[in-house]
């Protein structure tokens, strides 16, 4: 069970968001000038990454609001939150401080330090994120 | 019914060769798929100078850690003629392997808790015997009658309201089956090379002319990739992208028990699917963990849904105990179909996308991608699981009878 920091409810299950899959797919531009291969880029291939991830998630029985979130896929570690529409946070992880047990939830509270006012939301200048784009 | 003694081990499995500097092709992934694929070269297409480079030990993947469940009804013409050609293998290999690795055709019930579930189930019947896939749909007190101890009293939330049966599906010993595969493949020259693992490619323009490994660089004329889970990461390496994201899908089983329950069960609805293995436990599966993941460990959560669903459907199993569970990494697709064909690198070919449900598959998809590797054209069954239908729009929707939500 992941321990999520919602960036408005705090800490809780996972039991309580729902996935989203991967951040940061905006809506194509110009969709009448996208060509099959465009399209099915669009709405068929995400990212797979090994490694950290950014990726969607929806406190669904909570606040009801969307977030981003870096987490590894592989430990489970969570990262960093942060809000939507607002750019991926450099990827100056921490260590794993806890021994690698990701998806033990004392770990990932320990790690994911994700309340609004966290130093991944801290060094975001959101006035490079296109409006909307990635919602 | 009783337990059943497991056969002894032949006396010699495989060679642990060194790894030449060249093959005719390389299959990475030493699991079930990338041994029936090297099987297929050797024997039907006489390709025996060829490797399986596996990076840890065969089938310790999702060959070691699947629920052994072997079917094929499935909706779609598409899926259907390619896992009942797997079934019809399935039915075959153990005397063409020589080895007996349990195959055990004791069926497979398909649960509906809803009329929605009911109708589905009957149109999937019918589509089945149109396709000649054995078939039939079970009232409740058939159901019962088949696996008494299932509860068809309609107190529970989701109560049995039917069941589609396919008599001859069943399960078999996955552990077997691979060494079945890799002793044959052994025997007919096939390199196993173990604990090699692939770090990237070697490429002249757009062809694939090698791989580079921890144990060295192999050239090769043709790489087909059997990675499952992984296959993404290869991809990339390769430089080209998957329609695929890789889920932790767990499983459990019990503590060792007389046998108790004869046939195989799954259900869609309240999302279980439970058989008792030939030794006596009871072998379950979960759903996929939501998010992506590459650990081989999942949530708990999903395992308590399914222990729910498990004691409703089965309230003897109240007082069995969880022994192990673990899980896998699974490679899914948006229509849950597999991907077996060509890249858009020159000579090399892709086997994944069997997601929940590659097991089964095994000997179809190494028949397939067998052909594919060695003529450079699909075969007649797996032409329209090319990797070009997310372009076309050609998807095959199985997200009703793939059984695991995804």
């Amino acid at each position: 069970m992941l321990l999520i920091s919602c960036p408005n409810c705090g800490s809780r299950d996972e039991t309580e968001f729902h996935y989203g899959g991967q951040a940061h797919v905006p809506y194509p531009e110009n969709p009448n000038e996208l060509n099959d291969r465009e399209w099915a880029e669009y709405l068929f291939y995400r990212d797979n990454t090994k490694g950290t991830f950014a990726e969607r998630w929806l406190h669904s029985t909570g606040c009801r609001q969307w977030f981003n979130m870096l987490r590894d896929t592989v430990t489970y570690d969570i990262h960093a939150v942060y809000p939507m529409g607002t750019p991926r946070p450099a990827t100056a992880v921490p260590a794993a401080a806890e021994v690698g047990t990701a998806s033990v939830a004392a770990d990932s509270t320990t790690i994911g330090n994700a309340a609004p006012s966290t130093s991944a939301t801290s060094i975001i200048s959101s006035s490079t994120a296109p409006e909307g784009a990635t919602k | 019914m009783s337990t059943q003694q497991l056969p002894e081990h032949p006396d010699f499995l495989w060679r642990n060769p060194e790894p030449k500097s060249s093959y005719d092709a390389v299959i990475v992934g030493g699991g079930g798929h990338g041994l029936a694929t090297a099987y297929f070269l050797a024997k039907n297409h006489g390709m025996t100078n060829i490797a399986v480079l596996e990076k840890g030990w065969l089938a310790g993947g999702n060959m070691a850690r699947n629920t052994t469940i072997i079917r094929s009804n499935y909706l779609w013409d598409e899926s259907a003629a390619i896992y009942e050609h797997a079934l019809k293998l399935w039915e075959i290999l153990p005397e063409e392997l020589e080895y007996d690795f349990l195959f055990s055709q004791r069926g497979v019930m398909n649960l509906a808790h809803t009329l929605g579930d009911v109708r589905e189930s009957i149109r999937r019947v019918g589509a089945n015997k149109l396709n000649g896939v054995d078939a039939e749909w079970l009232e409740p007190d058939q159901v019962k009658e088949l696996c008494p101890i299932l509860n068809i009293s309609d107190n529970i939330r989701y109560p049995v309201m039917g069941a589609t049966y396919q008599p001859r599906a069943g399960i078999a010993k996955h552990d077997h089956v691979a060494w079945a595969f890799a002793r044959k493949c052994d025997e007919l020259g096939v390199d196993i090379i173990q604990n090699c693992e692939v770090t990237g490619f070697l490429k002249d323009g757009n062809r694939v002319v090698g791989v580079k490994t921890n144990r060295g660089t192999i050239n090769t004329e043709k790489v087909g990739l059997c990675a499952a889970g992984h296959s993404s990461v290869l991809a990339e390496m390769a430089g080209f992208r998957l329609p695929i994201q890789s889920h932790p899908l767990q499983a459990l089983v019990s503590e060792l028990h007389e046998p108790v329950h004869p046939t195989v069960v799954m259900s869609n609805h309240v999302h279980v699917y439970v058989s008792q293995a030939h030794k006596g436990e009871l072998v379950m599966g979960a759903g996929v963990d939501s998010y992506n993941g590459y650990g081989q460990r999942g949530s708990f959560h999903v395992i308590e849904h399914q222990m729910a669903a498990a004691v409703e459907l089965f309230p003897i199993f109240a007082r069995a105990h969880v022994l192990r569970t673990w899980g896998g990494i699974v490679d899914t697709t948006l229509d849950a179909s597999p991907i077996v064909g060509t890249t858009p690198v020159e000579n090399m070919f892709v086997n994944c996308g069997w997601g929940t449900g590659g097991f089964k598959g095994t000997p179809a998809a190494g028949l397939t991608f067998a052909h594919t590797i060695a003529t450079g054209a699909p075969h007649k069954l797996n032409r329209p699981f090319a990797l070009e239908r997310f372009e076309t729009g050609a998807l095959i929707d199985e997200h009703g009878a793939a059984a695991v939500a995804h």
